[in-house]
């Protein structure tokens, strides 16, 4: 055990710093989930692929560094330091980009992935149905084969970034005499395809974050089937993992957050009569520092070689809830204030960055496998008990 | 940047975990229970011989020379086996005393010649700490270290008068001390004093926070094996979600106490006087992490986990006293508090390695 950086990590931190200083816009982006603002984003992915910053873990050949997990850690925590764009590729990038990576042609690697680094496609996930939420082995929507094409019809709901996405990618019946999590396939649908229709589905905060999205009879090419036809579920459980894992959610995001709520705590406290206040910040502190002490565990276990478990799971329940917990506590910390909204004139401080946070922080504990599923994982596959 | 344990210090921890699980049975520890002092001196013997308590004493005085960071996944074991006897106590504080008295230049042939006869088991040292009101085991020490406002004292136990005060945990022998103070047992005083008592608050939560990991982890096993066996409705109660919900609840609290619990010893080992924070951090979260496993088990264990019957008393209790020995939740997220209140505080992802520690480490190093 050595929880010292290495002088070429601490090294990487200062070239991330200064690249991060130089180019991070100094106005805030408008929201991904607005048409100007998904552009804005999508220029700021374009801006950090110039600079192969784009996904520092991926191999260099598309664009990246080949860090390992330890040095991806030290970027993520720099470019929350620095206050950088959300990353509206998200689901490109930390989902379907390892995906593709492990399981795809090298046609198809050479297809997607440089597009996808660059900004130029960005991608939305596309595995709920209205009758497969939690229960993803239900879905229906179908792709039926014709020669060298599928024929995709049925529907999609709760489809992240779809609104303004590129292209989806997501878990279609390809057998239509299978049941379950057999007969499914993983396709990539270009979003713009004849017979595509995308229905906005305001969220809490009232922008189109996701869609409904129609599917009447619209052809695909069978190159973006990823792995074998019928092999879907299995590829959809491996990048169900990515998202629970490590990358989707980074402990810097929460340790920065801590840091806001410390520093918020520090002005408002002698106003607060909230008895339960200061417990609140403390545990939040201490959770965020968890969060982060645990990745760095992990990722020291996977840089030597271990696999990463069902204990994935674990860091689904505890960032979701942590967040929620700041968010909460942050608005005990503004009272009666907490109510405005962002651009509001109250808008002083980050009063409505909380606001926005809080909001965003509900759908943590639903998203990616909701925490219920979450435990019935723990229980069944990390602590061992019985399924029926 | 390396957050794992070696070869050498999991290997170590498996021996260790195997022999206790043969040794330390639940009806040894009730054997306990009722015989006068309370310990098991073939678990004693057994521990000596591997060396448990020679680990932490240094080269020079016969030791192993080891780390908190080797120590730790023992620590974390004999909690896991709910082992009553005080080696982690007695291996983490006195010991550690005792070396930096050495290392202070205080009295050394004395403390040196004791740490040689702690090391084969010969001696046993204890060290009371003004944090807790009882001292656990005390009339089986054949030296006590006692504070005395800065100062330190090493006393024999002939000099002191102890009484036995009854602990709901009939595995823990607390005694109160009295004792007169007097300059022949003094070994330490002023600063010098104060910074023996500081380091070993920290050891000794330390310890306990990992002992907690343990008790908390064989409480989430102990009740996934009944609730995959006891029936009701014609299933096991495992098969309900209420009940797997329990359980993974006491799963995620134990998995983020222990990383917590390992940058602890490590800053204990490499940054003793920046230690606090981390060390609290510990505590807080293995007490608490213990304390929900405790009465989840108790739940998921039904009316039989509400008997004197049901090993689970043996770890559920020493949670509960575990918890507040060394520091209880609210001493320890009181001194992170205080923390993050001092506007010089190094807050953010960036210092969570590396800053705390390194000026610390650099210094060592030169």
């Amino acid at each position: 055990m050595d929880l010292l950086y290495t002088p070429s990590q601490t090294q990487f931190r200062e070239e991330v710093r200064a690249w991060l200083g130089a180019h991070v816009p100094a106005h805030k982006l408008q929201s991904f989930d607005t048409p100007e603002g998904f552009e804005q984003h999508r220029q700021w992915e374009k801006t950090l692929a110039a600079g192969n910053w784009g996904m520092v873990t991926w191999p260099k050949e598309f664009g990246g560094r080949a860090c390992d997990l330890i040095e991806w850690l030290i970027f993520e925590e720099e470019y929350y330091r620095a206050g950088a764009p959300l990353r509206v590729n998200q689901n490109g990038i930390f989902l379907l980009g390892p995906t593709l990576m492990e399981y795809g042609t090298e046609a198809q690697k050479a297809r997607f992935i440089s597009a996808m680094a660059s900004g130029e496609e960005i991608w939305a996930q596309a595995w709920s149905e209205p009758n497969a939420g939690s229960d993803m082995a239900a879905i229906r929507c179908r792709a039926d084969r014709e020669g060298n094409e599928f024929v995709i019809n049925g529907q999609k709901i709760w489809s992240t970034r779809a609104v303004y996405a590129d292209y989806a990618f997501g878990l279609f019946r390809t057998d239509p005499d299978s049941s379950r999590h057999h007969g499914l396939s993983f396709i990539l649908v270009p979003l713009d395809a004849p017979g595509v229709t995308v229905r906005p589905i305001d969220q809490l905060n009232g922008l189109p974050g996701f869609a409904e999205i129609f599917f009447d009879n619209v052809r695909v090419s069978d190159f973006n089937l990823l792995g074998g036809e019928g092999e879907g579920w299995n590829i959809a459980m491996a990048t169900a993992g990515f998202e629970r894992g490590l990358m989707l959610r980074s402990p810097a995001r929460f340790q920065q957050a801590s840091k806001r709520l410390v520093e918020l705590y520090r002005q408002r406290r002698n106003d607060i009569l909230d008895l339960s206040i200061e417990d609140s910040v403390v545990r939040c502190y201490m959770d965020a520092e968890a969060y982060a002490l645990s990745t760095y565990q992990t990722a020291s276990r996977l840089v030597a070689g271990g696999k990463i478990g069902a204990e994935s799971s674990c860091n689904k329940i505890f960032w979701s809830e942590l967040d929620i917990r700041i968010h909460e506590t942050a608005l005990s910390l503004l009272g009666a204030r907490a109510e405005v909204e962002p651009d509001g004139e109250m808008d002083t401080s980050d009063l409505g960055a909380w606001l926005d946070g809080f909001l965003f922080a509900q759908s943590g504990p639903i998203y990616a496998g909701t925490n219920e599923i979450q435990r019935n994982i723990i229980a069944e596959r990390m602590l061992g008990m019985p399924r029926k | 940047m390396d957050f794992t344990f070696t070869e050498d210090q999991l290997a170590f921890r498996d021996s260790i975990r195997s022999v206790l699980e043969k040794e330390v049975t639940p009806a040894s520890i009730r054997a306990r229970w009722q015989s006068d002092h309370g310990e098991d001196s073939a678990a004693l013997n057994m521990l000596n011989e591997l060396g448990v308590m020679a680990l932490l004493v240094p080269e020079a005085q016969g030791g192993l020379g080891m780390d908190w960071v080797d120590f730790i996944l023992l620590a974390e074991t004999c909690g896991y086996a709910a082992l009553p006897e005080t080696v982690v106590d007695d291996a983490m504080v006195a010991t550690g005393m005792l070396t930096d008295l050495v290392s202070l230049g205080q009295h050394v042939d004395q403390v040196s010649a004791l740490l040689a006869s702690m090391a084969t088991g010969a001696k046993r040292v204890g060290c009371a700490h003004i944090i807790n009101p009882y001292s656990n085991f005390a009339h089986r020490k054949d030296w006590m270290l006692l504070s005395n406002g800065n100062d330190v004292h090493l006393v024999p136990r002939s000099d002191l008068t102890l009484s036995a005060v009854n602990s709901v945990d009939k595995s823990r022998r607390l005694q109160k001390i009295d004792w007169t103070p007097s300059r022949r047992t003094r070994v330490a005083d002023g600063e010098i004093g104060a910074g023996l008592q500081r380091a070993a608050l920290n050891r000794g939560a330390l310890g306990t926070a990992a002992q907690l990991l343990g008790l908390a982890q064989a409480m989430i096993r102990q009740s996934v094996d009944y609730t995959s066996t006891r029936e009701q409705f014609g299933r096991a109660i495992g098969t309900n979600q209420a009940v797997k919900h329990l359980l993974a609840d006491c799963a995620v609290s134990v998995e983020f106490a222990g990383p917590a619990v390992y940058r602890a010893a490590y800053t204990v080992s490499v940054a003793p006087q920046r230690a606090d924070w981390a060390v609290s951090h510990a505590k807080a979260a293995a007490g608490a992490a213990a304390e929900l496993c405790a009465r989840n088990a108790i739940q998921s264990h039904g009316a039989m986990g509400y008997t004197w019957e049901c090993d689970l008393q043996i770890w559920a209790k020493r949670a509960w006293a575990l918890s507040k020995d060394w520091g209880d939740g609210g001493f320890h997220k009181n001194r992170i508090h205080e923390w993050l209140l001092q506007p010089n505080a190094l807050l953010g992802p960036e210092f969570t390695f590396g800053k705390r520690y390194i000026e610390i480490a650099e210094s060592a190093a030169a």
